[in-house]
């Protein structure tokens, strides 16, 4: 497996570090307020998500697959609007890995959060809720495929 | 210094230093309140605030970029400048999670000396709840006036040292979680990963869960109850000094508060090197199980 960041992500990396600090954490909270509602089936349904508990806050997940050997994934990721930089790092996530065939997303490297450039305006512990995020997506698609 | 900006009536020991939703509605806009964010979400403030408000970061404004310990004199004069306040402003804090950054900023100004401060009983949930009005403009500010002070870090504060020296002489109240107090866990429900090495409480310490302290809403309980809670059962009586602590200090802010100004404990510190240190160093007695243990002989 390839170790690679798709591109519409890689984009994404480069607004991010193409800015100011203070004007990334602007950044991180337009990718909160655009963070897709989960679709209607999973209104009410949190608990049939998986929750990552890495997370400082209530964060759920679910993914969907295509039919096919190298599925296209559909990640959806609800969380609260008390929690915006959670909500923010969804935002990256679904945006730009959010129907990739699952060997692309397998290959994505694991130390995303920290291309970002927030790693002094953010706690680690925050940048470490990202990481998980990710690491559960990938462990997700793992036990699919397996 | 005299204030001309009203204190707010309750029973509790320190009636100045707690105002309600409603007080602050009323008293925002006064000429010499000043009203600061303090969240654990750095990005909460900008999804909205009380008109008005400014936003504070615990984590890149009052913590030194470099060592463990808050920011120093001359950072401190100008954040505080930088956001409008003088000596003799009112600082109104409020923020997430019933207060926790909110007192925990209350507590570093305090440690400046900045005599006026006060903190919104029940924090920001419940100014949403009531219907408040938020926004996201961020007001603008008129640079205050700051004289360079230095830090008092005998009165409010305690260090490791101070902490060992206290096992079996005062009385040490450990504001965590259960799990973490026994040494269950390291870290309190979602937030794993902290990396402490051992878990456990200090010797001698009584666990008393800083939300404990909190209603459902957020607020405060009643002197009358939270008397019961520190003095009857954690067994602190009409003792002049105690110490808390939690994992970094900022739960224990909460329940530094408590102590020191609804219920007038007269000298109170609060350990913020708290279980991310004491923890992690090495040759220090800890106390692992529910009982708070005997100091060390």
């Amino acid at each position: 497996m390839t170790v690679k960041t798709p591109q519409v992500l890689q984009e994404i990396i480069e607004d991010f570090q193409n800015m100011y600090e203070q004007e990334r954490l602007e950044l991180l909270l337009e990718f909160s307020d655009n963070l897709p509602e989960p679709p209607e089936r999973y209104a009410g349904h949190e608990d049939e998500m998986e929750q990552v508990t890495e997370c400082q806050t209530p964060l759920f997940l679910a993914l969907e697959y295509s039919d096919s050997p190298d599925p296209e994934v559909t990640i959806i990721i609800s969380a609260p609007p008390e929690a915006p930089t959670t909500r923010g790092f969804a935002g990256v996530l679904v945006e730009g890995l959010s129907g990739q065939p699952a060997s692309v997303i397998l290959g994505v490297p694991d130390d995303i959060p920290n291309q970002l450039g927030l790693t002094k305006a953010l706690t680690p512990l925050r940048l470490r809720g990202m990481s998980a995020l990710l690491g559960r997506i990938k462990r997700n698609i793992t036990n699919h495929l397996a | 210094m005299t204030t001309t900006v009203p204190v707010e009536q309750s029973d509790y020991a320190h009636p100045e230093k707690l105002v309600s939703t409603q007080w602050v509605a009323e008293h925002k806009d006064h000429p010499n309140v000043v009203v600061l964010e303090s969240n654990e979400d750095t990005l909460l403030y900008s999804t909205g605030h009380i008109p008005g408000a400014v936003k504070i970061d615990w984590h890149t404004e009052l913590n030194d970029p470099v060592t463990r310990d808050f920011i120093g004199p001359e950072a401190f004069a100008n954040m505080a400048a930088s956001k409008g306040i003088s000596p003799d402003t009112t600082v109104i804090f409020y923020g997430d999670k019933s207060n926790w950054w909110a007192a925990y900023a209350l507590w570093v100004f305090t440690l400046y000396g900045h005599e006026d401060v006060r903190l919104m009983n029940g924090g920001r949930d419940k100014w949403i709840a009531e219907g408040r009005e938020i926004t996201r403009d961020v007001p603008e500010v008129t640079q205050g006036t700051y004289p360079v002070v230095e830090r008092n870090d005998n009165t409010e504060r305690a260090n490791k040292a101070q902490v060992l020296e206290s096992i079996g002489e005062l009385p040490l109240i450990d504001v965590r979680s259960n799990p973490e107090y026994t040494g269950e866990t390291t870290h309190m429900a979602g937030y794993p990963q902290e990396g402490t090495l051992r878990g456990g409480h200090i010797p001698t310490a009584e666990s008393v869960p800083w939300a404990t302290a909190a209603n459902e809403d957020g607020t405060f309980k009643s002197r009358g109850e939270l008397h019961e809670l520190y003095a009857e059962n954690a067994n602190l009586g009409k003792t002049d000094k105690v110490i808390v602590y939690c994992r970094i200090g900022e739960r224990s802010a909460h329940t530094w508060f408590v102590l020191r100004y609804l219920l007038g404990y007269e000298s109170v510190r609060n350990y913020d090197g708290s279980w991310t240190e004491w923890g992690n160093s090495v040759g220090l007695p800890i106390v692992v199980g529910p009982q708070p243990g005997q100091a060390p002989s």
